[in-house]
């Protein structure tokens, strides 16, 4: 009997560190992070030096300190008095304010482009081939800047809504109000307020929690009515119809709290030289909203169009032959495989208008870079603090919307074993 | 029986009719109208609402166009002129700005006398291109070097050129086509080559300090080569030290001396003189050019075996792609002193470059990734049964496959890149769009001119971009292997 010895442990070598493909990718690995440390610590130790030169400590303090500068667009209470942190927090929900709307609108702005440029009306396609390719291919500060000079050259000043025959028309139903410093918007009433809780110095009303309320609770009973026809459809071979009661749930509490609490639009009405009763937009937000819902919508039609050309047209021929109607056909065959497809595309899309929000610099939005990117750094001085911070909350944002969207595109995607 | 058929059935007809023309409503025009435009109620309203759209912008743009005036000193004289010609109240474009200023939308503050080295290096460009993008079309590498050489010397000449200039602009264009048509593989050499002759071009100074630094790739090229087969990884490894070397230790003192005996020298233009077309082109194309294999090595080490390099890459990419870019440039204007040695500074054009090539080369990696990950697992392990080594078996068979995949995206990376390039106005330089148009509309004569230069320098956005796609749709073309 043979038994095998020998090259099983030869002796260590250094060279083997180099040539023995066990040890090699060791060697490497090392190497390489041995050199990013001695970089990483090279430009930390030119940071300090050069802070110390200058007498400055890398210290957060200032965060907590009296801002002294005015935010005209805010979602929470703010007055100079209040910190940079306050500043920055005011920022950073006008960023998401205007990320939140740029992609509703974008999305429903690219989902009707996209299906119209398949359409089989020739001028239609050609109008929005025409708009995607000028809208993708042109930078989206040029369409920023557009729409600024749109809103302070063009649009009337408020006072032009004046008298009986006015120089300017309300637009949209008498409800919003273009004019060249402000958008003024129709905002909500209630002819039977509730009452407001209390949280600091913020109040929220009874009436946004009854609705969000109401709303889980719907959406909950509407899960368990799917479930129930779902189990009828196992059961006996045939879907109860269950649209009506969908309807039902959402819309009757609904129209209930509305009809309680008497909630109602308040038009803005011009009173002495400027718009009341209404909510006066800050045109930044509309510009910059305006400029990236237009530049992402033409993405986002590219993607959606790609996406309905993905599904083969088999497929629908398929579910057709299986006697499915065209609504089913659409929801449970051609949507999922389309979606499939739009989603991952679209999650960048989503990305990139966040990201793009911060060029808000161009028209004076004050959102992070313009608060803590901006104001607060010149004041302060302090620009390693503000950038290190401004980065990790825009890379924090960042991953926390792709994780979402991962989480609902894992649903979405093809279960394939 | 046949052939009394017609003799004896009185009713057959002897001779076919005439074909009658198809229906109206079948034909021409009409049929093309109802199938396109009016094939259903929806159809009919989705029109009659274009038409409308259509309508609606050729009644605001269309006398405005039509208004438009080109000669004029400024832009009181324009709105004179208009206010005369059309009638008070009228609105007009005001093209005389496109006419006076051109030259600052293209160059920026670059010295007008010297125009003509830019548009030397913009058309050589497209010489070393042409072997790379129009790699096996004869027809339309031919097309492309001749209007390349022809334009470039006729827009040179135009801008006023010196007759030697031309003369030695059009030997050297002439030269390197002949080498691109009769040998191929050495013009990628020349290709190699023109990032050096570029900078001289477009900074100046003298040439020594460029094939300095050249020489340096060079010898690091030939330490490698020769000690390759012997120590392996080590040569890549004392290729770099040699490199470095001759650039810290012998490169500035030869360069000066070199200098002294033959001068080569063109007037230097500073960083602060670059701006309009010219910034964004050189900071767009030198991104691309670096971004392009910055792109491929992450994506690769994004996917490698090794742990601590995939992690490395990971956190490169993932953070790139989570702040927009606009970050990245204020960290090149504000922080980039910080992280440096006491007292050294760089110009901001390269910084600027440096952060649109981290910025570009994190979303690279993840387009080419999507067109590794995209491969079969086959090639793969058939490369593995080839007995070819890692970065072999990544040259010949992964890579070309991937990057076929992934020209789509790469290209619309390459579009997103050179629009991005924009955004350096923010850190005070002089992009086209908006610090050029800013600087202008400054100026006493051309106060409240907007929609004039934006619709300039759009056009020639869309107009770079849009080439830039159809390029990307005909190499697609081109490159496909499938057999459908």
């Amino acid at each position: 009997m043979v038994t095998y010895t020998g090259a099983d442990h030869p002796p260590f070598r250094l060279s083997m560190l180099i040539y023995d493909r066990r040890y090699r990718s060791l060697t490497l690995q090392a190497i390489v992070f041995i050199l990013v440390m001695v970089m990483a610590s090279w430009l930390i130790d030119n940071t300090l030096r050069n802070l110390s030169a200058m007498g400055k400590t890398l210290s957060f303090d200032f965060l907590f300190r009296r801002a002294g500068y005015d935010i005209p667009q805010q979602l929470i209470p703010y007055n100079s008095d209040d910190t940079h942190l306050r500043a920055t927090i005011v920022g950073l929900l006008n960023t998401l304010l205007v990320s939140l709307l740029g992609c509703i609108a974008a999305t429903v702005l690219g989902v009707v482009v996209g299906v119209l440029r398949l359409s089989s009306n020739w001028l239609i396609a050609r109008l929005m081939t025409i708009y995607v390719e000028v809208f993708r291919n042109i930078p989206v500060l040029l369409w920023i800047l557009v729409c600024l000079a749109i809103f302070t050259e063009v649009m009337p000043a408020p006072n032009a809504y004046r008298g009986e025959n006015p120089a300017a028309q309300m637009i949209l139903f008498d409800l919003i109000a273009p004019t060249n410093r402000y958008t003024a918007i129709p905002s909500l009433g209630m002819t039977n307020p509730p009452g407001t809780i209390a949280l600091g110095r913020e109040a929220i009303s009874w009436a946004l929690i009854a609705y969000v309320v109401v709303i889980v609770v719907a959406w909950i009973a509407w899960r368990r009515l799917r479930v129930w026809a779902q189990a009828v459809q196992d059961r006996t071979g045939t879907r109860p119809t269950t649209w009506w009661i969908s309807l039902a749930i959402f819309a009757v509490p609904l129209l209930l709290l509305t009809w309680y609490f008497g909630l109602h639009l308040v038009p803005p009405v011009l009173r002495g030289f400027n718009f009341a009763d209404g909510i006066n937009l800050d045109n930044a937000l509309v510009v910059l909203w305006l400029a990236l819902t237009l530049y992402t919508g033409a993405f986002i039609a590219e993607i959606v169009r790609g996406g309905i050309l993905a599904v083969s047209r088999g497929q629908t021929e398929a579910a057709f032959a299986l006697g499915l109607r065209p609504r089913r056909t659409m929801s449970l065959v051609v949507l999922p495989q389309a979606l499939r497809v739009i989603v991952p595309p679209l999650i960048s899309q989503y990305l990139n208008l966040t990201k793009n929000s911060s060029l808000a610099i161009a028209v004076g939005y004050m959102d992070l870079r313009g608060t803590l990117g901006g104001t607060t750094l010149n004041q302060t001085g302090r620009e390693m603090e503000c950038m290190v911070l401004m980065m990790g909350i825009y890379l924090a944002l960042s991953l926390i919307i792709s994780g979402g969207m991962n989480i609902f595109n894992s649903r979405v995607k093809l279960k394939e074993r | 029986m046949s052939d009394t058929h017609a003799e004896t059935v009185a009713y057959v007809r002897e001779t076919m009719l005439p074909p009658e023309p198809p229906p109206l409503a079948e034909t021409g025009a009409i049929k093309w109208l109802r199938e396109n435009l009016f094939s259903g109620p929806l159809n009919i309203v989705l029109t009659l609402i274009g038409l409308g759209i259509v309508w609606l912008v050729a009644s605001i743009v269309g006398p405005w166009l039509v208004h438009g005036v080109w000669n004029a000193n400024s832009m009181a004289e324009c709105r004179q002129i208009i206010a005369e010609t059309w009638g008070q109240g009228t609105d007009g474009a005001c093209f005389a700005i496109i006419k006076h200023r051109w030259n600052q939308f293209l160059f920026g503050f670059y010295p007008q006398t010297l125009y003509w080295r830019p548009v030397l290096a913009f058309g050589l460009l497209f010489l070393a291109l042409a072997p790379v993008l129009f790699a096996d079309s004869e027809r339309a590498r031919r097309i492309v070097l001749g209007l390349a050489v022809v334009l470039t010397l006729l827009v040179a000449s135009l801008l006023g050129a010196g007759g030697a200039v031309l003369l030695a602009a059009a030997l050297v264009m002439l030269g390197w086509s002949a080498l691109i048509e009769t040998r191929p593989g050495w013009s990628l050499l020349a290709t190699l080559v023109y990032p050096f002759i570029a900078v001289w071009l477009l900074w100046g100074g003298s040439l020594w300090g460029e094939i300095a630094a050249l020489a340096g790739f060079v010898i690091g090229f030939i330490v490698w080569r020769l000690l390759v087969v012997r120590f392996g990884l080590l040569a890549f490894a004392l290729g770099v030290v040699a490199a470095v070397a001759w650039w810290l230790v012998a490169a500035g003192p030869l360069t000066s001396s070199l200098a002294g005996v033959l001068p080569l020298r063109l007037q230097p233009v500073s960083s602060d003189q670059f701006g309009g077309f010219v910034l964004s082109i050189t900071i767009g194309v030198a991104g691309i050019a670096l971004s392009l294999p910055a792109g491929i090595i992450l994506a690769l080490a994004r996917r490698s075996d090794l742990p601590v390099i995939k992690m490395l890459a990971v956190m490169f990419i993932e953070f790139i792609r989570g702040v927009p870019l606009i970050t990245l440039l204020f960290v090149a204007s504000l922080l980039l002193n910080y992280f440096l040695p006491p007292g050294t500074n760089f110009d901001i054009i390269l910084r600027v470059i440096i952060m649109v090539t981290l910025f570009a080369s994190a979303y690279m990696a993840e387009v080419i990734r999507g067109g590794l990950a995209a491969l079969p697992k086959g090639q793969y392990e058939a490369a593995d049964a080839l007995g070819l080594d890692y970065w072999k078996a990544q040259r010949l068979i992964i890579l070309p496959q991937a990057l076929k995949i992934s020209i789509p995206g790469i290209v619309s990376t390459f579009i997103g890149m050179f629009k991005d390039t924009t955004l350096v106005v923010f850190v005070g330089l002089f992009d086209p769009l908006k610090a050029m148009a800013d600087t202008i509309r400054a100026s006493f004569e051309w106060k409240g001119a907007y929609w004039e230069p934006y619709i300039f320098v759009g056009a020639i956005f869309f107009i770079l971009c849009f080439g830039m796609s159809r390029y990307s749709m005909y190499l697609e073309r081109r490159l496909k292997r499938d057999h459908r």
